[in-house]
């Protein structure tokens, strides 16, 4: 295998892993590890006739996935507890909201830590309430900590002390000093209230959010997986009335068009995803780029294509600051190292 | 990657692979005899550094499927070493089908010894010394503990013996089971020692746990046996199982089971023979 294509043709079409050798399903293992899809995989193929030892692989697999949503679940509801004096609206993002909303794209999903989303006004409340329920930051470095907090989108990063656990507290969904400005407010005010009293972003929203997690933010590192987000939600959400509509106009509203139709081209290409023609708009040469990053893996999960590799890497800084102050902040970092 | 080969160990199918010829013809010597997975659970790579460190000064990173960020890198010589630690690592991070408790085990007549303790108490050398004298090898690093059975299956990868140990075994075994002298790794002087040809070909077979050890080598105390209560067995199981807490409330269940069910003895020794003496005398005391 010179790609992780394999892996992708199998999470759309579970079927074919009736073709598959031994050593084809070693390779499979291994890439959908790498790419932190294995738990996705396993939900995908878990009504398909397998061999005994991939059955019992990913049997495992599953039962991971399910430990590690019931353990996102309850750090959510620990921030909840923490949180809900203060009486501002907290939204689950990524992992967590999917799991907690009982969405497709959850099903078999790994999740790292806890992301929320709260108004900007109340960070500082929030701030003092988790540290004084126990959670700690984990950059104690001066200049990390005002780098954060004068140009990212989140605070530094904080850790509970007792279940190591780490939470990142966003009050928007890009950097300051990215290109776009999504409307984080508009986010807010139109998001939903699950049981709990926690809220998850409206679904068009929560597209668009992913989207500009992996296309205006990072070098595409987990963007299988991150597509394969993008994939459900659209499958899910595409019956509701409107739905297309909706998305095109909160696409239009944080400033990511060109993001959503990267999106939507791409997974139509590697998922088959059902979209709307006209939001994905024309193919345009730069997509075969994107589509040989998300697929530069070969099979012993090794990355591949260090040369585009590294591009993107570029890329993601490019976009994050403008080249002075990219020049001084790395200036900054090696100065300490 | 350049090199391969496939490895079964007990349940456990590994793929190992290596950008140098070095270490998988090293594993390929000492694992002579092993079957050949078709799927693997798990792919150990052993790559350079970086790219450089293939040629130059050669370094090798352990790899993987489970990764440890700050895991330092061998000499190529150690190759063979390094492949063990890809594949404990492997087991210690990714292993959900059974609870892995760090520990070696013996078996006769289809019953197990479960010996643990920590780091050069000598649970290794011991479960060597057994399998040489009337007992089946069963592994020297994991054991690993079936959730629906009970039962323990064997894990019995080639025996990592370190400094005075491989002299104690060289008088066992024969030359031809023992792979390459490693010199001056981060562990000392390590060689490996393949298990007798049984333990080889039973691999795929369970035992059922009769009796938990604690062995501790000590040259300077008097040989001795304890009764060890329950509840310091089960904290101590817990300490020496990598995915106890992964597990949740299953592994809760399972140690449980194991620490009520079985008797728990500490012994201290202080050469091989007399430990071989007091396990036998044990075992004919709980009238197995």
């Amino acid at each position: 295998m010179t790609d992780s294509r394999l892996l992708v043709s199998l999470l759309r079409d579970p079927p074919a892993a009736g073709t598959l050798d031994p050593a084809q399903w070693t390779e499979l293992i291994a890439v959908a590890r790498a790419e932190s899809l294995i738990g996705t995989l396993a939900y995908q193929l878990r009504a398909v006739g397998l061999p005994a030892t991939v059955e019992r692989i990913l049997e495992q697999a599953r039962g991971a996935a399910e430990q590690a949503r019931r353990q996102a679940l309850w750090e959510a509801e620990m921030a909840r507890r923490a949180l809900a004096p203060l009486g501002v609206p907290i939204v689950l993002l990524k992992g967590t909201a999917y799991a907690a909303a009982g969405l497709s794209a959850g099903a078999g999903r790994s999740i790292g830590d806890l992301d929320i989303l709260v108004p900007r006004g109340a960070l500082p409340q929030v701030e003092e309430a988790l540290l004084a329920a126990g959670w700690e930051w984990v950059k104690e470095d001066a200049y990390d900590d005002l780098y954060y907090r004068r140009w990212m989108h989140e605070l530094p990063p904080l850790i509970h002390r007792e279940r190591d656990r780490m939470i990142d507290v966003h009050h928007t969904i890009l950097p300051l000093t990215a290109g776009p400005t999504p409307d984080a407010e508009a986010m807010i005010g139109d998001s939903q209230a699950i049981e709990n009293g926690l809220r998850v972003l409206g679904p068009a929203d929560m597209v668009m959010h992913a989207v500009a997690h992996l296309f205006a933010d990072g070098d595409m590192a987990g963007g299988l997986r991150n597509l394969w987000d993008i994939d459900r939600m659209l499958r899910q959400f595409a019956s509701g009335a409107d739905f297309w509509k909706e998305l095109a106009a909160r696409a239009r509203r944080h400033q990511l068009q060109a993001q959503l139709g990267r999106a939507l081209r791409l997974a139509a290409k590697l998922y088959e995803t059902p979209v709307d023609p006209q939001l994905a708009g024309r193919r345009r040469l730069s997509d075969a780029l994107f589509e040989q990053r998300l697929l530069a893996r070969n099979g012993w999960g090794q990355g591949t294509r260090s040369a585009l590799r590294l591009v993107f890497y570029i890329r993601s800084h490019w976009m994050r600051m403008p080249p002075l102050m990219l020049a001084r902040h790395l200036w900054q970092k090696a100065r300490k190292s | 990657m350049k090199h391969a080969l496939n490895l079964q160990v007990g349940p456990v199918g590994f793929r190992v692979g290596s950008d140098w010829r070095g270490p998988v013809a090293a594993l390929r010597a000492l694992y002579r005899g092993y079957p050949e997975p078709d799927v693997c659970d798990f792919s150990v790579r052993l790559e350079p550094e970086q790219p450089w460190r293939r040629w130059l000064k050669p370094s090798v990173a352990i790899r993987g499927d489970y990764i440890l960020p700050d895991a330092a890198p061998l000499a190529l010589p150690h190759g063979l070493l390094a492949a063990e630690m890809g594949m404990n690592l492997q087991m210690a991070l990714g292993q959900k089908h059974y609870l892995l408790l760090h520990a070696s085990a013996v078996e006769r007549d289809g019953k197990a010894v479960l010996m643990t303790g920590a780091s050069g108490s000598g649970k290794s050398t011991l479960a060597a010394m057994l399998g040489e004298h009337g007992w089946r090898f069963m592994g020297d690093e994991f054991a690993l503990l079936d959730f629906d059975t009970g039962d323990l299956h064997p894990f019995p990868r080639a025996i990592s013996l370190k400094n005075h140990a491989i002299y104690a075994m060289a008088e066992l075994a024969s030359s031809e089971r023992f792979g390459p002298w490693l010199r001056g790794t981060p562990k000392g002087t390590i060689r490996h020692l393949r298990p007798r040809d049984e333990a080889i070909a039973r691999m795929a077979e369970p035992a059922r746990p009769v009796l938990i050890l604690f062995p501790r080598f000590d040259k300077a105390v008097p040989r001795a046996i304890r009764p060890v209560g329950a509840a310091e067995v089960f904290v101590r199981l817990t300490q020496a199982s990598t995915n106890y807490v992964a597990l949740g409330e299953r592994s809760f269940a399972a140690l449980t089971r194991l620490v009520i069910n079985l008797p728990s003895r500490a012994i201290d020794y202080s050469d091989g023979s007399s430990a071989i003496e007091m396990v036998e005398a044990l075992w004919a005391e709980l009238g197995q």
